[in-house]
């Protein structure tokens, strides 16, 4: 019992091919890894809209003319 | 991998490809430099993390989807076969070879060699709407310049089977249109619905200079995009590969490297020709900019952009001729778009990778004119029409008009451009706070101690 399919490598590796655990669960693993993707753009839009809404009320004159003068 | 030849060949080919992934990084790398070197300080960590994030980003949708079209696409053009289901099958996300596959060696470090191209295309698109755009639009970009676009172009031009080299004839061997053109077309779409940066242009209309705030920076950025860049170079090749393979014209049994559509090249002839290319650049731009730093640094990029079409093929006192040409082109160019259509290209990429990638396909129909374009029978032959055409595809209509469009939603929805306080202020102005809160924090509270020690020494 193996999750990758071998359980010794006492084989001829010519007739080897995939080695990850779980083979057979690829399309699984896509649809997983489109939900990562799709997901990680909706987090990141959401904060920095509200990054962005916060740092536009947020300018302390002195500190921003200070900000200004850093180049 | 049946035979000792064979398998030392395939080993072979997957360590090449491995070792020209691991140049290209230092185009990433120096892509992060240059952009944060052109970029003034309060915005500094915003315009790594856009940069930085592309890596991820494009990597992914690259693994779900943009290889599977580079192998499914070279005929997805009306009237030319549809698209190859079959052919793109083994690249698929849910394919064994896409994974840990002891009998398929090649698959993984090709996919990152295109990969690298990928993110190449995207960063190039990066560094010209710095200090203005928001993160979450340009990262949509990347995807689809890296992941979608620029691999579309990939399989109908820089595929053995890809339409445009059996139909136009195209030839692009080290991407001058592949990457370069489309990039700087895609980049000059998003720029022209994006805008200038506040106080780009003075009220009459007068282009004002925005100076790195570190030209050391740029300048270690840009030589590590050229070593990385000849790293790409390497990787556009077939390494080794017999007549027998490649089954088409070539006669004989004399092994040999090959460029991306399986012509007879070499390892030498490129290195010839990268280098020239590069001097080429260099003089010309320092003639033509009166030794401006940050032209000549990027001439010499320019100028192997330019002659990177036929690179392959050229002699290497053209290769620096096309190099030298295709700057003074682009820098003349450069300025008079941006005076007649007040774009800010923050880091020039339209020009050096845009307009470069087009002029130098056109000066390749003419100068590689009757040459072929294949090893196979029937395929045009390369010629100018077919290398203009190619450039209108690869500018135009892959490059700059999906790079418009996604701006021109991106910008209906509000979604495109930061707020003009805060692109004031800057993009980092929340850890600039806190930066500056924390360091008053601490100096403060280690004068209190110095008093404190002060008064028990009395």
């Amino acid at each position: 019992m193996s999750t990758i399919g071998y359980d010794s490598w006492a084989v001829d590796l010519a007739e080897v091919g995939p080695v990850y655990p779980f083979q057979g669960s690829e399309f699984i693993l896509f649809l997983l890894g489109l939900a990562f993707w799709i997901g990680w753009h909706r987090i990141q839009y959401t904060r920095e809209s509200a990054h962005l809404e916060e740092a536009r009320k947020a300018g302390d004159p002195e500190k921003m003319r200070e900000l200004v003068e850093k180049y | 991998m049946d035979g000792n030849l064979n398998a030392l060949t395939t080993v072979f080919t997957e360590f090449y490809y491995w070792v020209t992934i691991v140049f290209m990084f230092l185009i990433h790398v120096g892509f992060c430099m240059y952009e944060v070197g052109a970029s003034r300080r309060r915005n500094h960590m915003h315009t790594l993390m856009k940069n930085v994030m592309i890596i991820p980003l494009v990597t992914v949708t690259f693994f779900f989807f943009g290889w599977w079209i580079y192998w499914a696409f070279p005929n997805a053009f009306p009237g030319m076969g549809g698209i190859g289901y079959e052919a793109g099958a083994p690249y698929t996300p849910w394919s064994e070879n896409m994974g840990t596959h002891l009998g398929d060696r090649i698959t993984g470090v090709f996919w990152a060699a295109f990969l690298l191209f990928s993110w190449t295309a995207a960063s190039i698109v990066s560094g010209s709407v710095i200090e203005r755009i928001r993160s979450s639009a340009l990262w949509l970009h990347a995807v689809m310049i890296g992941s979608v676009w620029w691999i579309i172009d990939a399989a109908w031009g820089w595929h053995w089977d890809g339409w445009m080299v059996k139909v136009l004839g195209y030839h692009d061997a080290y991407a001058s249109g592949v990457i370069h053109a489309i990039a700087g077309g895609y980049a000059l779409g998003v720029i022209m619905v994006l805008g200038p940066r506040l106080g780009k242009f003075a009220k009459d209309g007068t282009p004002r200079d925005i100076p790195p705030h570190n030209p050391w920076m740029l300048t270690i950025g840009i030589f590590l995009i050229y070593t990385g860049f000849w790293g790409f170079y390497a990787a556009c090749n077939v390494p080794i590969i017999s007549p027998e393979v490649i089954d088409g014209q070539i006669v004989g049994t004399t092994w040999t490297a090959t460029n991306i559509y399986l012509s007879p090249t070499t390892l030498s002839a490129i290195t010839f020709n990268f280098l020239m290319s590069l001097s080429g650049g260099l003089m010309a731009a320092y003639v033509v900019s009166k030794g401006d730093a940050f032209w000549t640094f990027s001439g010499g990029l320019a100028g192997i952009i330019t002659a990177s079409a036929g690179n392959d093929l050229y002699h290497p006192i053209q290769a620096m001729l096309v190099g030298a040409v295709g700057v003074v082109i682009v820098y003349k160019l450069h300025y008079w778009v941006e005076r007649k259509f007040k774009l800010d290209d923050a880091v020039g990429a339209v020009a050096v990778h845009g307009y470069s990638g087009v002029v130098g396909l056109i000066i390749a129909g003419f100068m590689l004119w009757g040459a072929p374009s294949s090893p196979y029978d029937g395929y045009a032959a390369i010629n100018p029409v077919g290398q203009i055409i190619g450039a209108v595809i690869m500018f135009g209509l892959l490059g700059f008009l999906p790079g418009w469009g996604l701006a021109k939603l991106q910008a209906m929805a509000g979604v495109l451009r930061i707020p003009p306080e805060v692109e004031l202020q800057g993009l980092d102005y929340a850890e600039h706070h806190a930066y500056e809160d924390a360091k008053a924090d601490i100096i403060e509270a280690d004068k209190r101690r110095l008093a404190a020690q002060a008064a028990d020494a009395k």
